[in-house]
């Protein structure tokens, strides 16, 4: 069998003959990149998708290229600003940070990827859908267009009845591109990919079709490396600009455990759960926050945030409380109204405000809700 | 090929040795490999890097020795690949990203070394000997007699002053054979390098007798590491095992620490290659950089190297205590490097095991773990390495292979539980799962060190924890009111031993390191409030009463 070599056919083998003929190219997988592809949508397969000019004339660059140099990343030291309150205030989102959201079947999660892409101060967004349903898909493409972004994003797109195989490949090509900008121009790039557990899923698949022994529930043993070589991406490059990675992983079932969730967990910088339409402040983490909170944002960050969640922490209570007609004190009575406020100004995931501003919100909040005795803060 | 793995043919008339390196020429690039296995005329090896491009027909080339590491003076401070590659100066000729096909000197040949003799000419010298010394950073480096001598040497030449690593500093006769050597020498990195020595009696291996001193009260006085054993830190993601193996390799009183960054963020290794060079090391008063190594083969680098970096580190580890130092390794994750493996078993079509690790996972995790220990060198003096691996079991599940392959040989267990850390309780060792076979193993050394009853008084408490973890278990079913104002005490009393002395935080200054005199302070006054007696009538008086002490 040394003089055989198999090949993966991107569009898949459906109704290929024995009788087709084979031509190399000569060399490996290749994406477009060059000014004129923002405001473009790609295939997985890389041609564009918009009816829009043609580019295979345009530069193009390599694919899945090598990793960077650890000593040539600098320590992350600033904030994307969403304009979702539950991550600007409680878990930022840091420049260069990979970070999922942590999602099942039924969540906001497109609602939420597609207003951080257009709320979020980044330089060039770049969106990988994977295996999108065509409203998914012409949900993102609207809300770039009508939010005013699309002019700096770059689309590709692998919708669920576009073959397999370019799913794999959708990743790849717009971290490449998003490395490219960052390297080369300096630019805050923010990738957004949704849904890795599609992506996931492709790998398993392919994987068992290539006769593989899978390692747990029918992934292969490479799940982790096949993730983080995609996540570690991420990077802020030393003089230069930065790649950040938000993703959404469905987890089937709800179950952190699975493989899916559990690698990614493993490799990422903390994770938003996304839980009845909120992000969950409680098991949310930025395991970056700490890099900008009251150093780039105002001085209050850190206290005000502290405050809030042990507040609302204690509103959760006070609401077990009442739904169990257990008899309420006063302050529990203040709690409730605080809880009330809390979820309407900054948990719903619709409400879209600066850092600044939100931090004002707070001290309102507070001081409609309680005695500045009650707050237990420094002053 | 198939993905990393290339099958080669062996010439009619050359040798191939298993583990020996080659390199893949594929075009101009030379992309370093390793033989796996041998079957007549071809072998398979597993290449380091990208495979992109390799073509049946490319030549080989082999080079007679198997993968190794570089020895010698000036690794202190240095950050290197999986391979020895020196991160910095690839940054330097290559810019942003790791080519692939290029290799680097481990060590920087022009630096010149004040070399002092130790030996004069005539004298003999047993493998693993001291030659001479030269200073590095806070260390005296002891070059010593290459460890695979067969038998002792005789120095005909010596020299003196300022060298570089090229230069000939001694010649030596063994079998009647002269020959030169430098401040450096080579030595496979999957071979133990005290080995040869010991069966030989050059050296000897020791039981560890006393601990490691890490600075974290909840490992130092419950769960014990011997100076010179082996631990692990299991636990799911985000439970805290990377700031904890970081806190241990900031404060634990060691010579030398070796970071072994395998499979994980490079993120992470970015903050201690910029931390470190500006953090004080109390104990030299140079930077905590100049005692450390850096073994960096984080997530995204070539998996075959990957595998190979915790070998490296170790060799690294071992060539340091030789000189009778006083060294930790710390690798994260070693479910990483099992799963590395992993990816080559796969590959190599071997049969699979559980969770389809392969089925020597179990005696490759031993004999990692078995590199640690005491030695007594060939001059007598006595260097221990302490080995400290997190694992990273999937699904949080600490039944899966490799917790379980590593729990079955290291001595101290640090298991790390989700609630704990999803309570802000840090380090979120549970100490009711983690045990360490070392208390009693160091009962001569912590009782006439610190206290004839130190041993008894930490069963006591740890007894306590336990009982408390009890009572609140039957606390969630019957409310406080079902139990007893007795059990209620010890209730509160397991929470103050929990609050007071477990918990610690590894981001405050103070806090983040207790020394021994002052865990024994601290401890003596635990006891004290534990066993007071106090005439408290209500669950209210007990709770006001523990909120105080605790606050
Ligand atoms: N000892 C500690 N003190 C304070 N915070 C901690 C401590 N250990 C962990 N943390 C918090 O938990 C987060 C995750 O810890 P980390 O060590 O990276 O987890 P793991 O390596 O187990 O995934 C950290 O970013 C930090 O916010
Ligand atoms: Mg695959
Ligand atoms: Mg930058
Ligand atoms: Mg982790
Ligand atoms: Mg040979
Ligand atoms: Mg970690």
């Amino acid at each position: 069998d040394r003089d055989l070599v198999s090949l993966q056919v991107f569009a898949g083998g459906k109704g290929l003959s024995t009788d087709a003929s084979v031509q190399f190219l000569g060399r490996p997988l290749d994406v477009v990149y060059s000014p004129n592809i923002l405001g473009r949508i790609f295939r997985g397969s890389g041609e564009p998708m918009d009816g829009g000019p043609d580019l295979s004339a345009d530069p193009h660059i390599r694919v899945g290229g090598p990793t960077v140099n650890p000593v040539m990343r600098v320590m992350p030291t600033r904030m994307i600003e969403t304009r979702v309150p539950m991550i600007d205030l409680f878990n930022s989102l840091v420049e260069s940070q990979k970070i999922p959201i942590f999602s099942v079947a039924g969540e906001p999660h497109s609602e939420l990827l597609a207003r951080i892409g257009f709320q979020a101060d980044a330089d060039v967004l770049v969106f990988g859908g994977l295996g999108l349903i065509f409203d998914d898909y012409s949900f993102f493409r609207t809300s770039f267009e009508q939010h005013g972004v699309f002019a700096r994003t770059v689309m590709f797109v692998n919708q669920a009845s576009d073959p397999l195989v370019e799913r794999l490949l959708v990743p790849d090509m717009a971290l490449a591109v998003a490395e490219k900008f960052a390297v080369e121009e300096n630019k805050r790039v923010l990738v957004l990919l949704t849904d890795m557990t599609a992506y996931a899923d492709a790998m398993k698949e392919i994987g068992v079709a290539q006769e593989r022994i899978p390692a747990v529930r029918g992934y292969m043993g490479d799940l982790y490396t096949q993730l983080a070589q995609r996540y570690e991406k991420a990077c802020d490059f030393k003089g230069s600009g930065s790649v950040t990675i938000l993703s959404v992983t469905t987890m089937p079932g709800d179950d952190v455990t699975h493989p899916v969730p559990d690698n990614t967990g493993y490799i990422t910088e903390g994770q938003f759960y996304l839980h009845g339409g909120i992000i969950d402040p409680f098991g949310s983490l930025s395991r970056l926050k700490q890099h900008v909170i009251g150093k780039t944002t105002r001085e209050d960050h850190s206290q005000i945030m502290n405050t809030m969640i042990r507040f609302y922490s204690e509103a959760v209570e006070a609401q077990k409380k009442q739904a169990m007609a257990f008899e309420l004190s006063p302050f529990d009575e203040k709690l409730l109204k605080y809880g009330r406020l809390f979820r309407d100004r900054f948990m719903d995931i619709r409400v879209s405000m600066g850092v600044t501003e939100a931090l004002d919100l707070c001290w309102q909040t507070l001081a409609e809700c309680f005695d500045p005795q009650e707050l237990l803060m420094k002053q | 090929v198939r993905e990393s793995l290339v099958l080669i043919q062996i010439d009619e008339d050359a040798s191939v040795m298993k583990n020996e390196v080659g390199y893949v020429c594929v075009g101009d690039e030379r992309l370093k490999a390793e033989v796996l296995r041998i079957r007549g005329r071809t072998a398979d090896m597993q290449v380091f890097e990208d495979t992109t491009g390799v073509r049946v027909g490319d030549r080989v080339e082999m080079t007679d020795e198997m993968l190794s590491a570089t020895l010698g003076p000036g690794l202190l401070g240095r950050v290197f690949d999986g391979l020895q590659n020196p991160l910095h100066d690839l940054a330097q000729q290559h810019g942003f990203f790791l080519p692939r096909g290029v290799s680097v000197e481990p060590l920087d040949m022009n630096q010149r070394w004040e070399f002092t003799p130790a030996v004069s000419v005539g004298q003999r010298v047993a493998p693993g000997g001291v030659l001479g010394t030269v200073p590095e950073g806070p260390l005296t480096h002891k070059i010593l007699v290459p460890f695979g001598e067969s038998d002792s040497v005789t120095v005909t030449w010596i020299a003196e002053g300022k060298h570089s690593l090229s230069d000939p500093i001694a010649r030596i006769e063994s079998a009647g054979q002269e020959r030169d050597v430098t401040m450096m020498q080579r030595w496979p990195v999957r071979r133990p390098v005290p080995g040869s020595l010991l069966r030989r009696n050059f050296a000897e291996r020791l039981y560890p007798q006393e601990p490691l001193t890490t600075g974290t009260r909840i490992i130092d006085t419950f769960f014990p590491i011997a100076s010179g054993g082996t631990g692990c830190i299991p636990g799911p993601f985000g439970a805290g095992k990377t700031v904890l193996q970081s806190t241990i390799a900031r404060y634990s009183t060691v010579d030398v620490v070796v970071v072994v960054a395998c499979g994980e963020r490079a993120g992470e290794v970015v903050e201690t290659i910029t931390l470190y060079p500006e953090t004080e090391d109390p104990r030299t008063g140079g930077t905590l950089m100049d005692r450390t190594i850096i073994i960096c083969n984080t997530s995204s680098m070539p998996v075959a190297a990957r595998e190979a970096s915790i070998y490296m580190g170790v060799t690294l580890a071992e060539y340091y205590r030789q000189m009778g130092l006083s060294v930790l390794l710390i690798a994260d994750s070693t479910s990483r490097w099992a799963q590395a493996m992993r990816e080559t078993s796969g590959r190599m079509e071997e049969i699979p095991g559980e969770e389809a690790f392969p089925a020597y996972l179990d005696s490759s995790v031993k004999n990692v773990y078995e590199r640690a220990g005491v030695i007594r060198c060939p001059d007598g003096s006595e260097g221990s390495l302490t080995m400290i691996g997190t694992v990273s079991p999937a699904g949080g599940n600490f039944e899966e292979p490799v917790t379980q392959s590593t729990l079955g040989t290291v001595k101290t267990f640090l298991g790390l539980s989700y609630d704990r850390a999803y309570k802000r309780f840090y380090p979120a060792i549970d100490p009711l799962i983690s045990w360490s076979r070392y208390l009693d193993q160091l009962a001569p050394w912590l009782s006439e060190n610190l206290d004839a009853d130190w041993i008894g008084d930490v069963k006591r408490l740890h007894e306590l924890l336990q009982q408390g973890e009890s009572i609140n278990q039957m606390m969630q079913v019957t409310g406080e009111e079902g139990i007893t104002l007795e059990d209620f005490i010890t209730w509160q009393k397991s929470v103050l031993v929990d609050m007071a002395y477990l918990q610690q935080d590894a981001f405050d200054e103070v806090d983040a390191c207790m020394s021994r005199d002052r865990q024994l302070e601290s401890l003596r006054l635990l006891m004290c409030l534990v066993d007071r007696d106090d005439e408290l009538e209500s669950r209210e008086e007990v709770r006001e009463l523990y909120t105080r002490l605790i606050g």
